[in-house]
């Protein structure tokens, strides 16, 4: 027998075992889809399944929830992060879900949540599609098997953020659980190019440090303005074994930054709280570092630097555009009509206020500030630090560098061909 | 470690900054990428340590080809393939061994190879001199290096007795 036809075997396998699930799962799913749900009902039954995230309207923490159906979030992979992250929005009610992923659910996955042993050999991608529609069938849910870093699937990906809203329109916001450096930063040179928000996440190899970091265009640091931030474990490199593998995974350490990345991406969408720009979480010690980047004035992504400038623009048009709604969201949202708040409470508010006002005057400042130095514009919040060092500006020797040649691609491709 | 740093000093340095989807600078720096190779190859051959052959389909966005470890004098050699990452050079491209996908725990899905601590920082400093011979002395050849001759003794990898040969 032939690699092929092992291969083809394999395909057939993997198909015979997905129409298996879809028939002896149907019946459950056809009961479910009976109760599809249009519009979220507030009221309290024990059959709505949205009675108790319509509650945060009541208690006035949301001013809309319904909303959320009419917002599309992109996932970028669906692992051990953006697999939960995916479950939270589903079950939270999301308009439209787009999955991204090009791995298959793997029996080493197991220690992380979501996925179960029975899924294992079928893609990501549709497993997590099959699973979410079975918890919330009003979920419109959309996947791509496909590795976005690959020229010949970009374009489609571009395409998918453009037009892939509840009505053709661009999508609301583009979640990053991608695990490696190539991915993020296409997932960035794309949101740069079309002006579109988006969140990293990332979790470390060591599996005791993640971060979630909030990028917008223009207004705060892309992925390629600086070397990417993670959170400093303290563990010496040198001592960290690494011997027969590249990574380790917790699924704690997953789920907390599922849930920081959703509840960060909940209060963007339905516009509660404050968004975080960089939190980091380092498992060892409990420490939460956080940080606003400026975007780099250098940065080496040129649609960076045309948002930067249409940034600019809008804040002298309309100088306080970024900051006077989000203090009187809060004043108004701190005023009781009933003048009784409970004692505890007060103060947690009232020190929120003014933190968040004191970190809006530092952006003001920071925005009339020109950064002088690389030094300056490099320099970290405690407990952070950049993954990787910078690129070195210095040019190299003449003499180092390739010759310059009048011969054509062809005829190099030749020239390595016969060595 | 030594040889790798000599290896790499020899390679000449890339110029132009532009991946595939830059329609007007990518034929530049593919030449360029050819160039380094051509010479790098060169390099090896010169040396006595001829350890890869590498082709590209027309437009330079997908590479393949052979690389090969010789172990008590015999010849154990493995396919290569990459594609070259929309956002090339500012990220590498990502080497597999598509044979050996599933055999070790230093790979990546696809059979993409784990590279070690060192090198995505000295890429990242490298940007956009490095190219693919950079990427080949640094990556592949250092985890060929070591993890063949595991893979060797493990019995995962064996001797493949070549018809042509
Ligand atoms: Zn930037």
């Amino acid at each position: 027998m032939s690699l092929e036809d092992v291969e083809n075997i394999k395909k057939r396998i993997e198909n015979f075992k997905k129409t298996l699930m879809e028939l002896t799962e149907a019946p459950g799913a056809q009961v479910t889809a009976e109760h599809k749900i249009r519009e979220m009902s507030a009221e309290v039954v024990d059959s709505n399944p949205y009675s108790r995230l319509m509650a945060l309207q009541r208690m006035g923490i949301v001013k809309n929830y319904e909303d959320i159906r009419k917002y599309t979030v992109v996932v970028v992979g669906v692992g051990g992060v953006g697999s939960v992250t995916a479950e939270m929005l589903t079950r939270c009610g999301i308009g439209k879900l787009v999955l991204f992923d090009y791995d298959k659910v793997e029996l080493a996955n197991m220690n992380r949540l979501f996925y179960q042993p029975s899924q294992a050999g079928l893609s990501k991608v549709t497993a997590a599609s099959m699973t979410l529609s079975k918890i919330n069938p009003d979920v419109k849910i959309e996947t791509y098997n496909t590795n976005i870093t690959l020229t010949t699937h970009f374009e489609e990906f571009l395409t998918v953020l453009k037009t892939g809203g509840i009505n053709g329109d661009r999508v609301d916001l583009v979640l990053s659980c991608v695990d490696n450096y190539e991915a993020r930063m296409t997932i960035n040179t794309a949101c740069n190019e079309l002006g579109l928000n988006w969140f990293e996440s990332g979790v470390s190899e060591n599996a005791v440090c993640g971060h979630i970091q909030y990028i917008v265009p223009g207004e705060s640091a892309c992925f390629a303005c600086a070397p990417p931030l993670v959170v400093a474990s303290d563990i010496d490199e040198k001592t960290l074994k690494k011997d027969g593998v590249c990574a380790a995974s917790l699924p704690t350490t997953m789920g907390v930054v599922a849930g920081l990345l959703v509840q960060n991406a909940l209060k963007k969408l339905l516009g509660f709280g404050t968004v975080s720009w960089y939190l980091g979480y380092n498992a060892l010690t409990d420490f939460f570092p956080s940080m606003m980047i400026k975007p780099n004035p250098n940065c080496s992504d040129n649609f960076c630097l045309k948002q930067q400038s249409e940034f600019k623009n809008m804040v002298k048009e309309e100088p306080e555009f970024t900051n006077v709604d989000l203090i009187e969201d809060i004043v108004t949202h701190e005023s009781n009509e009933w003048g009784i708040t409970l004692a505890e409470d007060q103060p947690t508010a009232s020190n929120n206020t003014s933190e968040l006002v004191e970190s809006i005057k530092t952006v003001n400042v920071n925005q009339n500030n020109s950064i002088k130095s690389d030094e300056e514009y490099l320099s970290l919040n405690d407990g952070l630090e950049f993954a990787y060092p910078s690129a070195d500006q210095t040019a190299p020797n003449e003499e180092n560098l390739v010759k310059e040649t009048e011969l054509n691609v062809d005829d190099l491709r030749e020239q390595l061909s016969l060595l | 470690m030594e040889n790798t740093k000599k290896a790499l000093s020899s390679i000449p340095l890339l110029k132009t900054k532009a991946g595939p989807r830059d329609v007007d600078l990518w034929p530049q720096r593919l030449k360029e990428e050819y160039q380094s190779l051509i010479q790098y190859v060169q390099n090896n051959k010169a040396a006595d340590n001829d350890w890869f052959r590498l082709e590209s389909n027309k437009e330079g966005t997908k590479w393949f080809g052979k690389c090969w470890v010789f172990q008590n004098q015999l010849k154990y050699e493995f396919d290569i393939e990459f594609d070259i990452p929309v956002t090339f050079p500012a990220t590498a491209p990502e080497i597999a061994l598509p044979e050996l996908d599933g055999k070790t725990a230093k790979m990546y899905r696809g059979g993409k190879i784990c590279l070690s601590d060192h090198f995505k920082p000295l890429w990242a400093r490298n940007v956009p001199k490095f190219g693919i011979s950079h990427a080949l002395a640094l990556g592949l050849g250092p985890w060929l290096a070591v993890e063949i001759p595991e893979l060797i003794q493990k019995g995962v990898v064996k001797y493949k007795e070549k018809e042509d040969n």
